[in-house]
């Protein structure tokens, strides 16, 4: 039983990351309906401007602060320079596009500061926490706590505030809000930016454990998107609890099947997503899309 | 015809060079361009599907995997002769894509991207996972094939030529197909789903054969790149593959046949002139190229050309036929 909980809670951890990855995710296919495949990568670019910072001498958490305000232009300006040229283009285009900002990232962060691996500092500490016999990982707790005050931010954001409203408003009807006075186009560019936010939170929560590589996000990145796609692309809530649901029955699967282990990871979120997609395409909280032909 | 005249001597020039190529190169250039033209088969296949019918595909490195896997292990395990290998390949192959297809039937645009990127991202491990078969992360060595019938070839010639007449052929027959009936279903499908069915197209089978097709194409040229590089492991499959590919249809030109052959060019020779740089120069060469070609020039290097070579048309004889007119694509029985 103890094992148990134990690989619950670091399953929540991992799901956590997914969790903030899949919001991300999704706040780009609201704004812009787009998927966005480079969504990892930037994560990771966001991890090395945080490593060079730490690196820099710059104490965690302004580093951390820091990261997020340089995300935040980032995918504000990724908007603005790539996306939004391409933004009434078909489908193909635009996944080309995203596809085309993915290996840029990759190949940049290669570039800039090679593929050997690099530890990222953890901001929590080392020794484990005792409930009773149950031994629990700091770093799994405090990264559930970081992620979740992050949602619950962005909740707050989208739900008590004006500009979070007006960006609702963008999303949905981007014609009527034009009309009432909102800047559309800003609104999907600020989408971006905090999707790109988002994205480093889980980029550097993450990196403590599986180590600063370019290729770090590629499988957090596939189970963001069985997350997100378990959820609902359609649904916020439902990204987050895909994301820890995926979280919590990966590292339960890994556990106890063992015939799948740690080998067939990947295998397993393409059966996810395949699986979802065919049974329910609209995901388990998204509301299903009725053409008009 | 005027362009009809210059494109044929074109061809015939560009067939000449083909065929002089490998008594003038080295044996390692001669491999690159034997490279080249595998590529072109993949990329013939992966723009049926992405380019012509509008599914998207990221996922295409699978089938080449596969492809390449059916010939290595039939080739090392029963020791199949490898040339009855290759059509083994694209008939496993075209059933591989029919039956991806069929679910894929019912995902559409992006989700379709989604499943595909997942399949591209879970092949290695996939291929790791079957130790037993696949040899694990070490792979399958295998023998490279010399000539037969006592061709005085080396056999880096002998396969450059099969190689070549392979292309010709899958060309050929991709070229008739997509400008005859079927082709225009397969274009109609992309462009309008319903009304292609309201013409009485039957979209599913249409789409799922597409998918198969497209597979086998791409699976064959994985079986001939097993054979040419006379060995397969999992990591030279991964998802980079896929998108290698990617890259090749849209630089070349998408829904374009002579753009597989760019487009092939393009991903083949690329990297080794940026590769003096950085090891990751090519790809961040890539990645740009892709997004300049979608938001600058989506139409690619075949139809840049097919621009400027209606430009030149109509400024020599400026009565003839409008700019979208292509002599011998209309001719209809």
């Amino acid at each position: 039983m103890d094992i148990f909980i134990q690989q619950v809670v670091s399953g929540l951890a991992t799901g956590s990351i997914y969790a903030a990855l899949a919001l991300a995710l999704v706040m780009i296919y609201e704004a812009t309906d787009v998927v966005n495949f480079a969504q990892g990568e930037m994560a990771m670019f966001a991890t090395y401007i945080a490593w060079s910072l730490i690196n820099a001498g710059v104490p965690y958490w302004p580093a951390f602060f820091g990261t997020l305000a340089i995300a935040f232009f980032g995918g504000l300006v990724v908007q603005r320079v790539v996306i939004r040229p391409v933004a009434n283009a078909p489908i193909l285009t635009v996944v080309i596009v995203t596809i085309g900002l993915l290996v840029i990232f990759n190949s940049m962060a290669g570039w800039i500061f090679s593929y050997v691996q690099k530890p990222f500092p953890s901001p929590f500490p080392k020794e484990p926490v005792r409930l009773g016999s149950v031994v629990l990982g700091s770093h799994d707790l405090g990264q559930i706590g970081v992620t979740m005050l992050v949602l619950s931010c962005i909740w707050v954001f989208f739900r008590f505030t004006p500009l979070g409203l007006a960006m609702r408003a963008a999303a949905q009807n981007p014609l009527s809000s034009r009309l009432a006075g909102i800047r559309v186009g800003w609104m999907l560019a600020l989408g971006w930016a905090l999707a790109a936010m988002f994205g480093a939170v889980a980029g550097m929560m993450v990196a403590p454990v599986l180590f600063l590589d370019p290729n770090m996000m590629a499988g957090v990145q596939i189970y963001a998107f069985a997350a997100a796609t378990l959820g609902g692309f359609t649904s916020p809530v439902g990204a987050v609890i895909g994301g820890l649901v995926v979280g919590v029955v990966e590292n339960l699967v890994g556990t106890y099947v063992s015939f799948i282990g740690t080998e067939l990871k990947f295998s397993v979120a393409l059966a996810l997503i395949i699986v979802v997609l065919l049974v329910r395409p609209s995901g388990l909280f998204g509301r299903a899309t009725v053409k008009r032909v | 015809m005027n362009t009809e005249h210059t494109r044929r001597s074109f061809f015939v020039a560009a067939m000449i060079l083909a065929c002089v190529l490998p008594f003038l190169l080295s044996n390692f250039r001669l491999f690159q361009f034997t490279q080249a033209y595998i590529y072109a088969i993949a990329l013939l296949g992966l723009n049926l599907l992405t380019g012509y019918n509008g599914q998207i595909s990221l996922g295409h490195g699978a089938f080449f995997a596969i492809g390449g896997y059916v010939a290595a292990i039939l080739m090392d395990r029963w020791g199949v002769p490898y040339a009855l290998t290759l059509p083994i390949a694209a008939i496993v192959c075209l059933a591989a894509g029919f039956l991806f297809g069929l679910p894929a039937l019912r995902l559409e645009g992006l989700y379709l991207a989604l499943a595909t990127f997942a399949l591209a991202i879970a092949v290695p491990q996939i291929l790791k996972y079957f130790e037993r078969w696949t040899g694990g992360s070490q792979g399958i060595v295998l023998i490279k094939p010399a000539a037969p019938f006592g061709l005085r070839l080396t056999a880096d010639q002998w396969l450059y030529f099969l190689t070549l007449a392979i292309l010709l052929a899958t060309f050929w027959i991709g070229g008739n197909l997509l400008r005859g009936r079927v082709g225009r279903a397969i274009v109609a499908i992309r462009d309008n789903p319903i009304a292609a069915q309201a013409m009485g197209i039957n979209t599913s089978v249409v789409k799922a054969v597409t998918f198969g097709v497209s597979a086998a194409l791409t699976g064959l040229a994985g079986a001939l790149s097993a054979v040419v590089v006379a060995y397969v492991a999992p990591d030279s499959y991964n998802f980079l593959l896929s998108i290698i590919l990617l890259i090749g249809i849209v630089i070349g030109g998408l829904a374009s046949i002579s753009g597989a052959i760019y487009g092939a060019f393009f991903i083949q020779f690329v990297p080794n002139f940026a590769q003096d740089i950085s090891k990751a120069a090519p790809w961040a060469i890539f990645g740009v190229f892709l997004i300049v070609f979608m938001i600058a020039m989506p139409t690619g290097i075949a139809g840049a050309i097919a621009l400027i070579r209606n430009r030149l048309a109509r400024r020599r004889v400026p009565e003839t036929a409008p700019a979208t007119h292509r002599p011998g694509m209309q001719a209809t029985p």
